[in-house]
């Protein structure tokens, strides 16, 4: 397990500096002068785009500039966002919990519902329940979430007024964050009404991003339960006696779950590519409308820094997959 | 396909002769009544978006300052020069979702060429090559997959500038990692084949080796693929429209007209509404009509 481990986290190392580079380029590729750029979009005395050059190490050769880029991003630092003057570390890392709750909420409400539902339609073949969830899924994954967003809020926030159009809480509540979790927060702070309020809150976002997840989650528990179902210890299963139930939940739906594990996994790119859509919409202070925020006031050291950090979220995530993969397969493990 | 050339017998009787590939396909892709449906639906917008001048009651950008916010004709206050109603300044919403209907099938047909075309060419040297080539193309790949692909959508478009050309750029370039990794696979299946070595014996060159000899082996996971990245490019670039990134006002480009429209959801549910359902409609048809390929052509998932 350790030899997995320890091959699977270099592989990693050329993709890091790959992103790192991306990163590094990104400024320097961008059409302008980088200095005048970060500057924003007031003018700047010679003298302070010296001082600038200097400061930002501009004025150096390129792989001396790349060196040092990268030496401040191994150290934390990830420069100034230029717009709100504060360390973009410190920004991403303010922000990021909120994007962490909806993604977690959304994944949640992806797996809750689409597992069962990839169950029923697998179980039920052929079926109306089948062709119900299959239907339901293809219009989910072909779903402009933006769009679909918006038809939440005019049924449930316009017509029915059940939940709020934006924000993580209602303005009434104030209290410092502790974990920076809204609904955690919200209980700690022993208001009344203030964690209904953020889940008031928390509910539509958690919508709208979980629904393409939910429908791949879906579809792929379905193949892979079609898969388990007719291999032959289902069949032994049933002929020994088994009630339906225990042969579909243990034995079957245990099995199936390794390649659903994967899907799931892989659903992070998909849920912060939607978050960017969904915190937008709904005005979630979260990652990803702080970088849509940053590319529209050309806050370029921000967007720099953002574009690492969730690339390494991204590469984070997707190696805790492998190794979860390989702790419930061996075969993955010991393979080469 | 292979398996329709391999297991044809040399002498065959002209009775017993397997009907041509393209007829195969169709038999089994006509099984799948939803892709055919899926079809029909995308026929019926390339005809709609190819004769959009003729169809549409009105030019896309006319303003009709007399019916700002006209509610469709079925509700009340409607006019019947304007079936799905007007937007906020006076212009026809059939008209323009007609129109909008050229853009969105252009950007599918711009963004899958240009990433099949890269992506081919970068596969075909990987899976060819493999060694050294193979290792520095497929790092750059998975350097390229690292992030969300609508970030670096974005991101590229700061780079290059909003627009619809510079979107596609933008979405074609995402998007060219699957085919690149798609084609690899397939040409290292081929590579050690019989009628590959048959044909490098024969004396065929590298590049007619590539691309005469092994290509065509690999073009079905490409072709179902490309439905598949049809749709996803015509979601990126509605994304793009929509945060402002993609085709700029007054494009009747479904997504931007979405965008322009946000302020008035609460007052006027059609001009949020139509355009969202004119994107649903054509990826549904596009991924439907993909899932029906697919089973027509990919021999391991035929009548499994």
């Amino acid at each position: 397990m350790l030899a997995f481990l320890l091959r699977r986290v270099l592989l990693l190392i050329p993709t890091f500096i790959g992103v790192t580079l991306a990163a590094f380029f990104f400024i320097r590729l961008l059409p302008g002068d980088p200095i005048l750029l970060l500057a924003g979009e007031r003018g700047i005395t010679p003298e302070r785009y010296a001082e600038l050059a200097t400061r930002l190490g501009f004025d150096r050769p390129l792989y001396e500039q790349y060196f040092a880029y990268l030496g401040n991003l191994l150290s934390g630092d990830l420069g100034v966002s230029f717009s709100t003057k504060r360390p973009v570390w410190d920004e991403f890392f303010t922000l990021f919990p909120a994007t962490l709750e909806l993604s977690l909420a959304a994944i949640i409400f992806a797996v809750v519902l689409g597992i069962p539902a990839g169950v029923i339609a697998a179980v039920k073949r052929g079926k109306a329940p089948d062709h119900l969830v299959m239907s339901t899924a293809l219009v989910g994954y072909s779903m402009p979430i933006f769009w679909w967003a918006l038809l939440l809020i005019i049924v449930f926030s316009g017509w029915l007024q059940w939940t709020p159009v934006s924000g993580r809480i209602s303005l009434l509540y104030f209290f410092p964050p502790v974990t920076g979790f809204m609904l955690i927060d919200s209980l700690i702070s022993g208001q009344r009404g203030a964690f209904n309020s953020a889940v008031q809150h928390l509910i539509l976002p958690t919508i709208v991003l979980g629904t393409i997840p939910l429908a791949v989650i879906a579809r792929q528990t379905r193949s892979a339960m079609l898969e388990v179902l007719g291999e032959d210890y289902i069949r032994t299963a049933r002929a020994k006696g088994l009630s339906p139930l225990r042969v579909v939940g243990g034995h079957a739906l245990r099995n199936a779950l390794i390649p659903v594990i994967t899907t799931i996994g892989l659903q992070v790119g998909v849920l912060l590519a939607g978050a960017i859509l969904t915190e937008t919409i709904f005005s979630w202070p979260g990652i990803g409308k702080w970088m849509i925020d940053s590319i529209s006031r050309r806050d370029y050291q921000a967007v720099q820094g953002g574009l690492v950090m969730i690339a390494i979220v991204v590469m984070i995530v997707n190696l805790t997959v492998d190794l979860l993969y390989g702790l419930i397969n061996p075969r993955i493990r010991h393979r080469r | 396909m292979t398996d329709i050339e391999s297991t044809r017998p040399a002498t065959a009787p002209a009775v017993f002769a397997r009907p041509s590939p393209l007829r195969e396909f169709w038999r089994y892709f006509s099984e799948n009544r939803g892709a055919v449906a899926g079809l029909a639906i995308f026929v019926l917008l390339l005809v709609i978006a190819a004769a959009a001048p003729l169809v549409a009651p009105h030019a896309p950008n006319e303003q009709f300052r007399d019916a700002l916010l006209t509610p469709p004709v079925w509700q009340e206050g409607g006019d019947w020069r304007f079936l799905l109603g007007t937007d906020p300044i006076g212009r026809d919403m059939l008209s323009r979702l007609i129109f909008g209907a050229r853009y969105s099938l252009f950007i599918g047909f711009v963004v899958v060429s240009i990433a099949l075309i890269g992506g081919i060419s970068l596969g075909l040297l990987a899976g060819f090559f493999g060694g050294i080539v193979d290792t520095v193309i497929m790092r750059v790949m998975d350097i390229v997959l690292a992030f969300p692909s609508l970030l670096l959508a974005l991101v590229l478009v700061a780079i290059l500038g909003p627009g619809l050309v510079n979107a596609m750029i933008a979405i074609a370039l995402v998007l060219q990692p699957h085919y690149v990794r798609l084609t690899r696979a397939a040409v290292m299946n081929e590579r050690g084949r019989d009628y590959v070595t048959s044909a490098r014996v024969a004396g065929a060159g590298k590049l007619r080796l590539m691309f005469v000899t092994i290509l065509p082996n690999c073009m079905a996971p490409l072709i179902v693929q490309s439905a598949l990245s049809f749709s996803n490019a015509i979601l990126e670039a509605a994304a793009l429209g929509f945060l402002g990134m993609g085709a700029q006002p007054p494009t009747p480009e479904w997504g931007t007209m979405l965008a322009e429209s946000r302020e008035f959801i609460l007052r006027a549910w059609w001009v949020v509404t139509f355009p969202g359902l004119a994107i649903l409609i054509t990826v549904l048809a596009i991924n439907v009509m993909g899932d029906g390929l697919r089973d027509a052509l990919d021999p391991k998932l035929k009548r499994s």
